[in-house]
């Protein structure tokens, strides 16, 4: 798809699609190109030609965000094999700033669709709950980058947020009752006040000049 | 000198006591009669020696600089009163010498002066809650102004040398160790642009107005010339930081206004500075040529980058020193306000942006000098940051009503209300102008509602009238009338655009700071975010805020880190960092909350137990102790106890005393630690039998413990590890419960060191239980033991075993 994009009528249907500018299209497809080796889709592997990624911290998760078929606005969960440009700017689409002309309900529902990319790349297991092994996993990634580290320290970190979450969600909880994990609705909870809107966005401009310097 | 003029210490310190009664009844009438008092009583000493002191009897007060009479008079006081003595021949069992002490004495007097008026604007909330304190704390000054006038002294003046070398610094460095630094870094174009070209728009628009209607005719003002326009135009124009603060920490405004409006008004000095040296130097000069603009151009990047240079030097020794104060920590705090201090100094000494200079040292030394120092040197540097400049700031304002009182004016209607109109209208065609030109490059735009707010948070204040106060009178023969013009404005902005702020800001419905307490989920998401951010740009190739952040995150951790973090710490990833200050947090607070009943936050209400997810209790075995080793257990713990409270520690001067408070925490902080080991192990093998091998440590430690006293019990009603419920008030019997299982659970061979480097080195194994109770403040001081304490303690307040507990002095 990556070559036949160049043609208007298509670039439109993206742009309608996902809200980029036609200009931005055209970064982010050469950027497209640049990572999947002029191949129309990008395989995981190709991840590998970004040599900043290596220092990330929760890379393996970036990258698994790209193949979530529930980022994707795909009926069935799981991971994809390949992405294309459609599915890559899908993706990137999570990353847009709101604009100005936005209504509150638009705002709202924006706010959600972050958010919920967000959500998904802590729930790996997709079963619409962040659990407390899931949340030790994010924590431990986020630290990983630190070698003398140990694993007690990451957990007692997941822990601590899950006990806090807990609190923060359900309140007041008997002995007995069981926290399985935080749901969507729990995550929005404890985002509240917190406005992502203005923090999950990446400027999509002035691209040009580093692409080409790859 | 002074030794000698004290024939009298015992009657002076009744003197003072005297004093200090009679100011406490009734602060106000004694401030004018304290003016007068000196008169009198000199005189009585002696009176043919000081004609001229009473003039000069005022003169000598904080805020104007000490003329010579008094030190021409005090040598001579000094051998009058052994003079007079000679007379009477008896020893002068009470004697007067108030020219000895009388400046400390004065600013001590204006200094409680401030404090008691601070005190009693709380103690009316009703008052406060209309008025702002600023506004209040001119009126006061007006007052005492007018009673020292009404009784025929001459009021003191804010000296420009005070001010800026005294009073400033506090607030300054207070703003600039506590920048919300996200926030700002975050908005640095923004502020820069409203800091930077803002004030040069308002001082040239100003300026140049100002100059056009003193070429009309009628108004007398022909002789100003556009160059005194000009640096009256700089003088006015900037953003006062501390009239800005004042006002905006009152009505919590969203923190995206408040660090936009207070950052340009902390940056916009070196603007001022240049301006204001500029315009003074070329008043001087017959023609400014190109170059001596061009100069002037160059400068502004001088001082301002020097400013900051000059900061950041000195926040890196101050950082660099922290890392040794580990053997000396009662002065570690002293460290951070001298190195800023010296940062101003330095700063100003070569006429830079004393304000950058310390704005910069306190950012670069704050992440690392409090890695370093304990977490009492932090709070004390906190409070004395706090308590300097709330006072600084209650006296300048306090001396701007004095001063306003004191100085000399000239009124002219046309200049006062054309600087009035020329002002606010710069300031509003300003920001609109910049912010339009602004967002262009925002993602988030600046409403309307935001511009309204920032153009009308544009409060002046103390440096402007500071400034002008330094004009000399001989080339500025207008000093005056722009000193009053300078007050007028001061008071328009702080009175009425202060005043109704906080009505406009509810009307317009403008966003408030939400008070939201940083948790770790937030942490954790935040950092998340980054990471997450960062890799999106790493993707679509764009070098972006989030890249270059991260670059600087890495060389900070691979070198500033370590060479100003000492030890352990340096290694210490944000976020551990973060869980660690929470977790101390919540400990403090639960030592406070004195452990009864009260429960410090919402958090200790849900245990582990309630998470632990996949895994649901079906049935539970405790280990059930035998009713002797229960009671011999207890013994021995509490014998224990006892001789850690008994254990009497020497007075040092130079050493803070470990309290009870202290020992107190960090016993709690180990206790959970151990309770949640026992927990964990509890949950990892007593439920899940089958489910994976122990860990060698756990299986040694079940080896070690007696295995004769755990029975399988099913579905027991008695848990008294496990249900204790933090919400319900425990009795101390269920403590003793958990130290005690604990005890019988870790028998482990008992290793000898376990005092000095057991919790070092031990970290995966339970520690013996001699540490717990045996463990001295001393040792769980040094950063070291702290962190391992920290690290395996409990996150969340839980089931404290600590609540009740007898040792605790406010449980009590």
């Amino acid at each position: 798809m990556g070559s036949s994009s160049s043609v208007p009528a298509e670039v439109q249907e993206l742009a309608a699609k996902t809200g980029f500018t036609l200009e931005q299209i055209e970064h982010l497809h050469r950027r497209f190109k640049h990572i999947s080796g002029d191949q129309p889709t990008i395989r995981k592997e190709s991840f590998d030609r970004i040599p900043d990624l290596e220092f990330n911290p929760i890379r393996s998760k970036i990258v698994r965000a790209f193949f979530d078929r529930r980022n994707l606005r795909q009926a069935q969960g799981g991971l994809a094999d390949e992405i294309n440009f459609e599915d890559f700017l899908t993706i990137m689409s999570y990353f847009r700033p709101m604009e100005m002309n936005m209504d509150e309900e638009q705002l709202d529902c924006f706010r959600k669709e972050k958010l919920k990319f967000l959500f998904h790349m802590y729930d790996a297991d997709n079963d619409g709950k962040i659990s407390l092994q899931e949340y030790r996993k994010v924590v431990e990634e986020l630290l990983s980058r630190n070698p003398h580290l140990e694993k007690e320290s990451a957990r007692s970190i997941a822990d601590g947020a899950m006990m806090e979450a807990a609190s923060i969600c359900v309140g007041q909880m008997e002995p007995d009752q069981v926290y399985e994990g935080i749901t969507f609705e729990d995550f929005l909870k404890m985002w509240q006040g917190s406005d992502i809107d203005t923090k999950m966005h990446v400027r999509f401009l002035n691209m040009e000049t580093i692409a080409h310097c790859h | 000198m002074q030794a000698k003029g004290s024939p009298a210490p015992p009657s002076l310190r009744a003197l003072h006591f005297l004093f200090m009664v009679a100011a406490l009844l009734g602060l106000l009438p004694l401030l004018h009669s304290h003016g007068q008092q000196p008169n009198p009583m000199l005189a009585s000493e002696s009176p043919h020696h000081y004609p001229a002191d009473i003039s000069g009897s005022e003169s000598g007060d904080v805020t104007s600089a000490p003329r010579d009479v008094p030190q021409e008079i005090r040598p001579l006081a000094n051998h009058s009163s052994p003079g007079h003595t000679k007379d009477r021949k008896a020893f002068p069992v009470l004697g007067i010498d108030y020219t000895h002490v009388r400046i400390p004495f004065e600013i001590a007097l204006w200094i409680l002066l401030a404090c008691l008026m601070k005190l009693g604007f709380h103690v009316i909330p009703s008052v406060s809650s209309i008025v702002p304190e600023s506004c209040l704390l001119i009126v006061v000054g007006l007052l005492v102004g007018g009673l020292i006038k009404g009784v025929g002294e001459s009021p003191p003046i804010l000296k420009s040398d005070i001010f800026f070398l005294f009073l400033l610094p506090p607030i300054i460095l207070d703003a600039g160790y506590f920048l919300p630094l996200r926030q700002f870094t975050e908005n640095l174009g923004t502020i820069l642009i409203f800091a930077v070209v803002g004030t040069l728009w308002n001082a040239f628009f100003l300026g140049g107005l100002m100059y056009a209607v003193c070429q009309l005719s009628g108004t007398g003002l022909e002789h100003i010339g556009l160059l005194a326009n000009l640096l009256f135009g700089s003088i006015i124009s900037a953003v006062d930081p501390v009239a800005v603060l004042a006002v905006f920490e009152e009505i919590h405004i969203n923190e995206l206004l408040h660090i936009l409006v207070f950052g340009e008004s902390l940056l916009n000095d070196a603007v001022t500075v240049v301006l204001y040296h500029l315009f003074e130097e070329y008043a001087n000069f017959d023609q400014v040529t190109l170059t001596d603009i061009i100069l002037g151009f160059l400068s502004f990047f001088v001082v301002s980058l020097g400013g900051v240079f000059i900061g950041v030097i000195y926040g890196v020794i101050a950082a660099f020193t922290s890392r040794f104060t580990s053997h000396i920590r009662v002065i570690e705090p002293l460290f951070v306000f001298l190195y800023s201090y010296m940062a101003y100094l330095s700063a100003e000494l070569f006429h830079l942006s004393g304000i950058m200079a310390l704005i910069a040292s306190g950012v670069i030394m704050r992440p690392y000098v409090e890695a370093n120092i304990s977490h009492k040197s932090h709070t004390t540097i906190k409070y004395f940051l706090k308590m300097w400049s709330s006072v600084s700031e209650t006296l300048i304002f306090i001396f701007l009503g004095v001063s306003t009182v004191a100085g000399h004016h000239y009124w002219n209607w046309t200049f006062v209300i054309c600087t009035l109109i020329f002002c606010l209208v710069a300031r509003v065609l300003g920001v609109l102008g910049l912010t339009w030109f602004i967002n262009k490059f925002r993602i988030v735009k600046l409403t309307p509602k935001d511009q309204f707010i920032i153009a009308y948070g544009g409060l002046r204040g103390a440096i402007a009238f500071s400034l002008g106060y330094l004009l000399d009178q001989k080339h500025f023969g207008m000093r005056d009338m722009f000193l009053t013009a300078i007050i007028t404005v001061i008071f328009f902005t702080v009175f009425v655009q202060g005043m109704t702020i906080r009505p406009l800001v509810d009307l317009l419905a403008v966003k408030k700071k939400q008070e939201t307490k940083r948790s770790i989920n937030e942490e954790i998401h935040t950092q998340f975010l980054d990471h997450l951010l960062t890799g999106i740009e790493d993707i679509c190739g764009h070098y972006g805020h989030h890249h270059w952040k991260d670059k600087l995150n890495r060389f900070n951790k691979k070198y500033m880190k370590k060479c100003l973090i000492a030890g352990e710490r340096s290694k210490e990833p944000q976020l551990i960092a973060f869980y660690h200050k929470m977790e101390m947090k919540q400990a403090i607070e639960l030592v406070e909350s004195g452990g009864l009943g009260k429960i410090p936050s919402a958090i200790s209400t849900v245990s582990m137990q309630n998470i632990n997810p996949k895994v649901l209790p079906v049935e539970r075995m405790l280990p059930a102790l035998s009713k002797d080793k229960e009671e011999e257990i207890r013994k021995i713990l509490r014998n224990n106890l006892q001789k850690t409270r008994q254990r009497l520690r020497s007075y040092n001067r130079h050493t803070l005393v470990a309290d009870p408070y202290e020992e107190a925490w960090n016993q709690m902080l180990l206790r959970r630690q151990k309770a949640r080991q026992l927990e964990q192990k509890m949950n990892n093998y007593l439920t899940v039998p089958a489910h994976k091998l122990d860990s060698p440590t756990m299986s040694r430690a079940r080896i070690g413990s007696d295995p004769m006293a755990y029975e399988p019990k099913p579905d027991s009603e008695n848990l008294p590890i496990i249900t204790i419920d933090p919400a319900s008030p425990q009795s101390p019997e269920s403590v003793d419960l958990v130290n005690e299982a604990l005890k019988g659970e870790s028998r482990l061979p008992p290793s000898p060191e376990e005092d000095e480097e057991g919790l070092v080195m031990r970290v995966k194994e339970p520690s013996s239980p001699g540490t717990d109770d045996v463990f001295t403040p001393g040792a769980g001081d040094s950063p070291g033991n702290q962190r391992i304490m920290r690290c395996l303690s409990d996150p969340g307040p839980r089931p404290d075993p600590e609540e009740g507990e007898p040792f605790i002095p406010k449980g009590q």
